[in-house]
């Protein structure tokens, strides 16, 4: 089982490794952080407290904190949509934090309003998730041009976690597959 | 729905939040401080036939599906815990 203590060394450890902080505000941080708990108990994985998730991991994969639009939304705005991960200048006071625009592609968002939730479904064994990914999702093998880092998902990472590289450094390999060997 | 009780009673004020959002929290608060009298549905708890209804009333109020949503008056839609805009619309 899940511990908020848990949750909460999670966040504190990755804020740490990017060089971000957490929301300064004792409660706010507080009701963050028990939002994570209970949907990653519903969901099996923490999703963002402040977005509707679909309860199917292919579908919720940018959502799962820390999310895809965290690092371009924290550069933009000093903290990510739901103001768990904050700058610098954010923490210090110097900057309030205010609600942030949502960054995710309404395509993507609609997608949570159309499945059935899993709650009350079995949760299926990680080989059979594979196969059951839903079709509309094409994942395709991005490459990151400047380190070579390499990722199968819909698209490439905002920024390359690796070397921090911007998106368009993400290059598409295109794989064929010989059937006739 | 849930329905929060208050004496301001001046607007009929209806929220879109996510029972795990720390933003729609804050807004819950926020009118229960000025007594506004609202009510509320918990969208992450909501049925899945009743999610295509929710979405499809949002978009077509011109709002986005970030939550909280806040429609005062089944019109005027306010995406966001934007304290000065919901000051300003309810008159508080």
């Amino acid at each position: 089982m899940i511990t908020l203590e848990k949750v909460r060394q999670r966040a504190e450890s990755d804020a740490k490794t990017y060089g971000y902080y957490l929301n300064p505000d004792a409660k706010f941080l507080q009701d963050l952080l028990e939002g994570l708990k209970s949907n990653e108990e519903r969901h099996g994985y923490p999703a963002c407290p402040c977005r509707l998730a679909s309860g199917k991991l292919e579908i919720d994969r940018d959502i799962i904190c820390p999310c895809d639009y965290r690092d371009p939304d924290v550069a933009e705005f000093g903290t990510c949509y739901c103001a768990l991960y904050v700058r610098k200048d954010v923490f210090e006071g110097k900057i309030p934090v205010q609600p942030v625009p949502e960054r995710r592609p309404l395509g993507k968002q609609t997608r949570s309003y159309t499945v059935a939730p899993t709650t009350s479904e079995k949760k299926p064994e990680p080989s059979t998730a594979v196969a059951k990914e839903p079709t509309e999702i094409k994942k395709k093998l991005w490459y990151c041009r400047q380190c070579g880092y390499v990722v199968f998902r819909e698209d490439p990472p905002y920024i390359c976690p690796i070397c921090k590289a911007k998106r368009e450094m993400f290059a598409e390999i295109a794989v064929r597959i010989d059937e006739t060997g | 729905m849930e329905k929060i009780p208050g004496k301001n009673r001046k607007d009929k004020v209806f929220l879109y939040a996510l029972s795990t959002c720390a933003w729609c929290k804050m807004t819950k608060q926020f009118l229960k401080d000025n007594d506004v009298e609202f009510e509320y549905v918990d969208v992450d708890k909501c049925e899945d036939e009743d999610l295509d209804k929710i979405k499809k009333e949002i978009l077509g109020k011109g709002g986005s599906l970030s939550y909280p949503v806040i429609i005062v008056n089944d019109k005027t839609l306010i995406n966001g815990f934007r304290k000065d805009k919901i000051k300003e619309t309810l008159g508080i």
